[in-house]
């Protein structure tokens, strides 16, 4: 099926294979018959034997070897056991010469050896032709680790054998990913020689750059090196990366139970409405297990358990992001006083990775909540009022107060020896002479991004984001196949460069409307116009209620569900393809305002997010057709069930879907339908 | 860029379909199966499944079916968990599902499922990432996916998983292409896909993609039209699919028709076979080409046919 050439055949040609097509199939039909009347015949073998010799692709052939074999076993002596046996080896050699990558002749093979046959010398020859033969058949290397394993064979040896077949080509893909498997498995039991990571993957890096430098083109090397530098910079136990509110801050919460955070003065009527605080952590990774035994909340307050929920967009039970919802119209609050909560993470095991590591060090986070009782003006945008996102309904923040930050302060990962610097700092030096190569300059940006993340958090002369950004606007030139990719490295490394302090993000926040910094307001962080195609760095954004990402290039809000105070959001002007894009709003509880005009809903045939959004074609939820009857009649689901996934558990007041090729008069009644809590559609009041 | 000879093709696969004493089909007489599905796939995509007898060809399928419940290749073959997908498929393209014994079926992939979660081809014993998906993806389409033990199926697929973010055929095996869409595939039907690192996965994929524009199944190695499906459905499952250069795939897929006789082959000027004709045609939906019906990633079957199994009440 695959590298013969066309060529329309010649007459005499045609006649020749018409012949061997009359050959094959008298045999395959006389096999067929055998095989159905469990004939296990010396004769019956052999030509079993022939047809598998011409086509090792039938599979029943080589069945019917195997119930031979069970057949002729019962009735014999163990000389003609092994003789037996032997001959079943013999013809997975012929077949394998036909095609060596047959998975029947493969796996026939090691049915053999399973019943106790041959020898690891005999096995190891073989296996040796193969690798001459074609030292990426991956068959040849499943066999290999088959075998290994069942002799006994040590990781140690077998990781000599990959030094080996390396230094014949080291453009050996299978060969570096064999050598990664042996690794991994050498560190994790902590073998003799390998227990100081540190030592091995210095020898490694100098290792695989014979891979690298020698032709960069040539990708064998690369993968085997983004590993080292993984396994280099990588820690493995999760770890509270920020929280909201975060430690230190001041909530306030006025009469009208509107809240208001001091840092960046926030107000959101939708808070106040379901009178909830929530609390959100933000780990490094997905976690299983918070709960109220794993992070104890402490305070005068709470009268009841607290149930943690994993922000998970397709319904799992580890997230990498949990939140709570303090329920504060139950609690008496008195006026003017100030109430501490504090949350223990970690003081007890349970927070788990999905790797099974767990909680790194445990903490602490305190935070005040104080109610007064100050009259507020109704602000534009409640009740049912049109939301603007107009530049000259915004004002920019000069200063904020500095005695709390709405930032958290440490992300950078702790380390316990500076070899990891090191190692990073080593080959920073090795990939510097940039010549215009793309391998060269990607793996330069993402070592000095791991030098980034190693480095304290005061040392901010190191910072390399400027360097790292010019190399992936660069890269987009060089590669412009995957220019996408690098732009998506650009989006995500410019968000972070924007919310990693105060002072970068301070000139993208503004005021909204008539709001300032003491009466009540709305604060709005303004990203448009900034060319993201990817969203990120939401662990600095927890605090965001209003949030412009307009005229960008995003066609996935994957992340967003941890911005759990969201209540106004404008996506207008951007590449979201599917309704399941929007997946990430389901978990959204407080959102009340979305604009998602001028996108490309309805433009798209193939959807590219159906499976990362929960649904039940990937069986994380069950279709509501219940509640789809009762809203849509006579609406088709196989035509709306995306919009009507996403939109039914929403309690919007304000959407705007202009400008989208889905958006017709049909699509607008059906949506009216799925949200009973709206007021105004496309700007329009309903 | 020359265009999509899609009645060409259509006439290719109706010709295969009949010649039934070629030589390439007497060698490929014990996966008929397989090729009942490719060619009559890549029909619906173009809109000519009528075309066909459904009738003859449901016939034919039940004549393959064992009493454990599983599916030949073909008429005297035994059964395989590779044939009984692609015979359900083929039931699924026809709106035909009803033929069969769902339940009876069922318990013969339950069957396959070992004590760590693999699921072996058959009472023979062979384990791949492969069969996992087939598992998931037929259980799925018969809505009996709880039969199985999903958490341990899941488990295992992922201690699959490799340093490069791929998968391979058994725990350790290198990373290929088919592998990787086989447990895409699995995980998304099974609502696990956090449990795959798409940035690191995705750049792996993305870059199979060489200068020609086609897109081979490992590194260093040729590429095929056959990856067109395989690396871009699950690019397309993972949503990094625009990491890759569309168009270019798609000069690539349409420069391996053959332009006169239909049918596509895996590189351009090489023999055209059914099997390259569906993966090219499957790529084509992926990219959106106009005048091809959209496929939906993970079930490899036409998305109306999903929704239909899916969402029809």
């Amino acid at each position: 099926m695959h590298g013969r050439p066309r060529k329309p055949l010649k007459e005499e040609d045609e006649s020749v294979l018409s012949a061997k097509a009359e050959k094959l199939h008298s045999l395959q039909s006389q096999f067929l018959a055998n095989h159905q009347n469990r004939i296990y015949t010396k004769e019956a073998l052999d030509l079993s034997a022939k047809l598998l010799e011409i086509n090792p692709e039938c599979y029943t052939a080589w069945n019917y070897r195997k119930l031979a074999v069970q057949h002729n076993l019962s009735e014999s002596n163990s000389d003609s056991d092994a003789s037996l046996f032997d001959q079943e080896l013999k013809v997975v050699e012929n077949a394998l010469k036909k095609n060596f990558k047959s998975y029947g002749a493969w796996h026939h093979r090691k049915w053999v050896l399973s019943k106790g046959h041959s020898s690891i010398d005999n096995e190891l020859r073989l296996l040796n032709d193969f690798q001459k033969a074609d030292a990426r058949n991956f068959h040849a290397w499943n066999y290999r680790r088959f075998v290994t394993a069942l002799m006994k064979i040590s990781d140690e040896d077998e990781l000599k054998y990959t030094e080996k077949v390396i230094g014949v080509n080291f453009s050996n893909y299978s060969a570096w990913h064999n050598r990664s498997v042996l690794l991994s498995t050498l560190f994790k039991r902590k073998a003799e020689g390998f227990s100081h990571k540190e030592k091995v993957l210095q020898e490694e890096y100098k290792y695989v750059h014979s891979a690298i430098f020698t032709d960069s083109d040539d990708q064998s090397g690369w993968f085997y090196h983004l590993w080292l530098i993984d396994q280099t910079v990588k820690n493995d136990a999760p770890l509270l990366v920020s929280s909201w509110p975060s430690h230190g801050a001041n909530i306030t919460l006025n009469g009208n139970n509107s809240l208001h955070g001091s840092g960046l003065s926030l107000l959101n009527s939708t808070l106040s409405d379901t009178k909830t605080l929530p609390v959100i952590l933000c780990f490094n990774q997905a976690v299983e297990g918070v709960n109220s035994s794993t992070v104890v909340v402490k305070s005068e307050l709470l009268k009841e358990d607290l149930v943690w929920k994993p922000l998970s967009t397709n319904n799992s039970s580890t997230a990498q992001v949990w939140v709570v919802y303090l329920n504060m119209g139950n609690m008496k609050l008195q006026l003017s006083k100030t109430y501490s909560i504090e949350i223990n993470i970690g003081h007890s095991m349970g927070i788990l990775s999905s790797n099974g590591y767990h909680y790194g060090a445990p903490s602490q986070i305190t935070f005040e909540v104080c109610v007064q009782t100050a009259y507020t003006e109704p602000v534009d945008g409640q009740r049912g009022k049109l939301t603007s996102w107009k530049d000259n309904d915004f004002r920019k923040i000069d200063h904020f107060e500095e005695s709390n930050p709405a930032v958290s302060a440490d992300h950078h990962i702790p380390t316990t020896s500076n070899w990891c610097m090191e190692a990073i700092d080593e080959e920073i030096t090795n990939f510097q002479d940039l010549s215009d190569c793309k391998i060269r300059k990607l793996t330069l940006a993402r070592l000095l991004i791991a030098l980034d993340l190693l480095s304290p958090q005061h040392d901010k002369r190191k910072n390399h984001t400027e360097e790292v950004l010019k190399l992936y606007t660069e890269l987009m030139k060089l590669d412009p196949t995957h220019s996408l990719y690098y732009k998506d490295e650009h989006s995500l490394l410019l968000l972070q460069q924007i919310t990693s302090s105060r002072e970068s993000l301070i000139p993208y926040c503004h005021y909204y409307k008539d709001a300032s910094e003491t009466n009540t307001s709305y604060v709005c962080l303004r990203l448009q116009n900034l060319s993201l195609s990817r969203m990120g760095s939401f662990e600095n954004l927890l605090w965001v209620q209003m949030l412009d990402l307009s005229h960008n290039e995003l066609r996935s809000i994957e992340g967003l569900e941890a911005m759990q105070l969201l209540s106004c959001l404008n996506l207008s002007h951007n590449k979201f393809g599917s309704f399941t894009a929007l997946g990430p709003l389901r978990l959204l509880k407080s959102l009340k305002v979305l604009n998602i005009s001028c996108n490309e809903l309805g433009s798209h045939s193939i959807d590219t997010r159906r499976y990362l959004c929960s649904s039940p074609l990937a069986h994380s939820e069950v279709f509501a057709w219940d509640r789809f009857e009762i809203l849509c009649g006579s609406y088709s689901a196989t035509k709306f069930w995306e919009a009507f996934l996403i939109f039914e558990s929403l309690n919007l007041t304000d959407l705007n879907i202009a400008g989208n090729a889905v958006a017709d008069e049909n699509f607008a009644s059906f949506i009216v339908k799925v949200l009973p809590t709206l007021k105004l559609l496309n700007d329009e009041e309903l | 860029m020359g265009d999509l000879v899609a009645e060409k093709h259509v006439q290719y696969i109706l010709s295969v379909q009949k010649k039934k004493d070629s030589f390439e089909s007497v060698v490929m007489e014990h996966l008929r199966m397989n090729g009942a599905y490719w060619g009559l796939t890549t029909l619906h995509l173009l809109g000519k499944l009528d075309t066909v007898d459904v009738h003859e060809v449901v016939s034919w399928i039940m004549s393959c079916q064992h009493d454990e419940g599983g599916f030949g290749g073909n008429v005297g073959h035994d059964p395989h968990i590779l044939y009984t997908l692609s015979a359900v498929q083929v039931l699924a393209l026809f709106n035909k599902l009803d033929v069969i014994d769902a339940d009876k079926v069922t318990n013969y992939i339950v069957g396959l499922q070992n004590e760590d979660g693999s699921f072996s081809g058959d009472i023979w014993g062979e384990v791949d990432t492969r069969f996992s998906y087939i598992a998931i993806c037929c259980l799925s389409l018969l809505h009996r996916l709880d039969r199985i033990n999903v958490d341990k199926a899941v488990k295992y697929i992922i201690s699959c998983q490799n340093m490069d973010g791929g998968f391979g055929c058994t725990p350790g095996g290198e990373s290929h292409a088919g592998q990787i869409f086989c447990c895409v595939g699995a995980l998304a039907i099974a609502g696990s896909l956090d449990l795959v690192d798409k940035d690191l996965l995705g750049w792996w994929l993305c870059e199979r993609q060489v200068k020609s524009g086609g897109l081979n199944g490992r590194p260093e190695k040729l590429p095929d039209v056959c990856y067109s499906w395989w690396v871009l459905s699950s690019l397309i499952m993972i949503d990094r699919v625009h990491w890759i250069s569309k168009e270019k795939l798609i000069k690539f897929i349409l420069d391996c028709q053959d332009t006169d006789n239909g049918g596509i082959s895996d590189r351009p000027d090489d023999a055209v076979d059914v099997f390259h004709t569906y993966f090219g045609v499957a790529g084509l939906s992926l990219l959106e080409y106009p005048g091809v019906k959209p496929i939906d990633p993970a079930y490899a079957l036409p998305v109306e046919v999903v929704n239909r199994i899916f969402f029809s009440k």
